[in-house]
């Protein structure tokens, strides 16, 4: 398979801080990655350098071998890299429909005016379609600023995919909802994102999670990638489990707090 | 059941209401004595300001310098017809949208950077440039301006017995154009926007969206139109001055769309009537103190009518 995104020595720092250190990975397309690692490790600046919201301070990308590394996010997004976030950025005051129709509005202008204008499919149906696909119907018409954290975490995965995007990245998108319910969103929302066959990369601190839905998982630590490979291999590596996972005490002899 | 969604949220109906009222003024308008047709020219005229901040609003800007672009558009209109014999008022009020529209043009590329206080610093800033400037020019009449008379418009004389209404006329269809106009563009994918810039510009960007792009385009439009409503003040009064400039006259365009509420294009130009009659009739009754009337009737507004006069309607109209 080919590769759909390549870093070549990724590397940002914030003044003694190292938060990506020569970061050379690629991505193969149609794949399903987990990116773990403890808080610090590096995982949002890593989806912050490749969606361009951070420019690296040395190393490039290349999304479908095309050099995205001094582009903007507006840039990156229309070349069909999108991402969703920790913390929902959403259009607050706006239903879920309007939100998704704003989105799909900013798609469709960005093919130019007039094509837009011309072409057959009506961003209302399209709005629905997506509120159906991600079994958000029951929030239609409630102001995003009112639904509780799952369902805007839904909405924010839903933006994303507004822009039928052919690299996702997902930004915690289990984090704030119960442990039962963590299985039920991602077995909602994967198969709705790979119905577009996009590729999807996403950060998770729950290491059954990445063991059930990824074919490959990335494991960072201090901004390095500390192991590659099936979730299997890469789970049960003892340098995972030491900084990582956290299952074998790394404190010297034990001592207690 | 969708339509009505969008314009609940979005957008009150103010396209209807803007052409009944156009109707209703045409056919009363010989009616009307000479100072109402006065008083409703400039409301017009200055709703027109605030519905260019309107549109900025509904993006989360508050401009406090929209006397710039009015004072220009009253000028440029002005010197035209004054230096170089442009004697029709349509031709001026072209003109006067030309120059307001060029200069938020280039000002726009640094104004579109700032926000919230920085913004509204920075926009009265500039208005305040242009009136140091007006102040010191003595070809245009220094602090006291110069009087403008046109003497045609669209091709019939203006300086016969119904001059005034004539004007009124004019200003009549420049607000119903550009309400409807407005419309229009608050319904597209560009006006969707607005809400969205003010809500979340970081998702918008993430959406493929430049919002300084959006953000200055909203700029050139409301100056546009403050421009407009500049040059159609000049027609109703005969004179120019710099305190078209002033950062008080700009105030009164900020506290206009408080007063209307940005729910509705037909808003602008109630508040701006209202504003206009509170302060004939308080000036009349009470000339030593109007500014305290006027001022307690806007804290009244704010605290029993925080989303405008307008709202009065849509609660009627939602009830």
């Amino acid at each position: 398979m080919a590769g759909i995104l390549q870093t070549r020595g990724l590397t940002r720092t914030f003044g003694a801080v190292t938060a990506a250190a020569d970061i050379t990975l690629d991505l193969a397309e149609h794949s399903v990655v987990g990116l773990i690692g403890g808080n610090g490790a590096g995982k949002t600046t890593f989806i912050n350098l490749v969606t361009g919201y951070l420019k690296p301070t040395a190393g490039s990308i290349r999304f479908e071998g095309r050099e995205i590394t001094s582009l903007s996010p507006r840039q990156v997004t229309r070349l069909g890299v999108c991402r969703s976030f920790q913390i929902p950025q959403l259009f607050d005051s706006l239903t879920a429909w309007e939100n998704l129709l704003v989105g799909l509005g900013i798609v469709a202008h960005g093919k130019g005016p007039f094509r837009s204008a011309l072409e057959g499919e009506r961003p209302e149906q399209a709005a629905d379609d997506l509120l159906a696909r991600f079994r958000l119907g029951d929030w239609r018409d409630a102001a995003a600023s009112v639904m509780p954290e799952g369902v805007r975490k839904l909405l924010d995965i839903a933006m994303a995919m507004v822009v039928r995007p052919r690299l996702l990245l997902l930004d915690e998108p289990t984090s704030g909802v119960s442990s039962e319910e963590k299985f039920a969103l991602m077995d909602l929302v994967l198969p709705a994102i790979q119905a577009e066959r996009t590729t999807v990369l996403f950060v998770e601190h729950d290491m059954e999670i990445v063991r059930r839905y990824t074919q490959r998982v990335l494991a960072f630590s201090d901004g390095r990638v500390i192991a590659d490979g099936a979730p299997g291999a890469v789970l049960d590596d003892p340098g995972v489990r030491k900084y990582v996972v956290g299952l074998e005490d790394p404190r010297p002899g034990g001592a207690p707090c | 059941m969708r339509a009505t969604s969008l314009q609940g949220r979005w957008l009150g109906g103010g396209g209807l209401a803007l052409v009944l009222a156009f109707l209703a003024l045409l056919a009363l308008g010989p009616l009307l004595p000479k100072w109402a047709v006065f008083l409703m020219t400039v409301s017009l005229a200055k709703g027109l300001v605030a519905l260019g901040l309107l549109l900025l609003m509904r993006a989360g800007l508050v401009s406090f310098g929209q006397g710039l672009y009015y004072a220009l558009g009253a000028y440029a209109g002005g010197v035209a017809a004054e230096r170089y014999g442009v004697g029709d008022a349509a031709a001026m009020l072209g003109l006067g949208v030309l120059a307001a529209a060029a200069v938020a043009a280039v000002l726009g590329l640094l104004l579109a950077r700032y926000r919230s206080i920085f913004f509204a610093m920075l926009s009265l800033a500039f208005s305040m440039i242009l009136y140091g400037l007006l102040v010191k020019t003595s070809a245009l009449g220094s602090t006291d301006g110069f009087n403008v008379a046109p003497r045609t418009v669209a091709g019939f004389a203006l300086d016969v017995g119904g001059g005034r209404y004539r004007v009124m006329v004019l200003a009549a269809v420049a607000v119903l154009l550009c309400g409807l106009g407005m419309n229009a563009l608050l319904r597209s994918h560009l006006g969707r926007l607005a809400p969205a810039i003010r809500d979340n510009e970081l998702r918008v960007e993430y959406m493929g969206a430049s919002v300084r792009s959006a953000v200055h385009l909203y700029l050139v439009a409301a100056a546009g139109l403050a421009g407009l409503g500049g040059a159609l003040t000049a027609l109703a009064v005969g004179h120019i001055d710099p305190e078209m400039a002033y950062w008080t006259t700009s105030g009164e365009f900020v506290f206009v769309t408080i007063l209307s509420g940005t729910g509705s294009v037909a808003a602008p130009f109630l508040g701006a009537l209202a504003l206009e009659l509170l302060r004939s009739f308080a000036y009349e009754h009470a000339p030593n103190t109007w500014q305290m009337v006027v001022g307690t009737a806007m804290l009244a507004v704010i605290l029993f009518l925080p989303s405008g006069l307008w709202s009065v309607f849509a609660r009627r109209r939602a009830g």
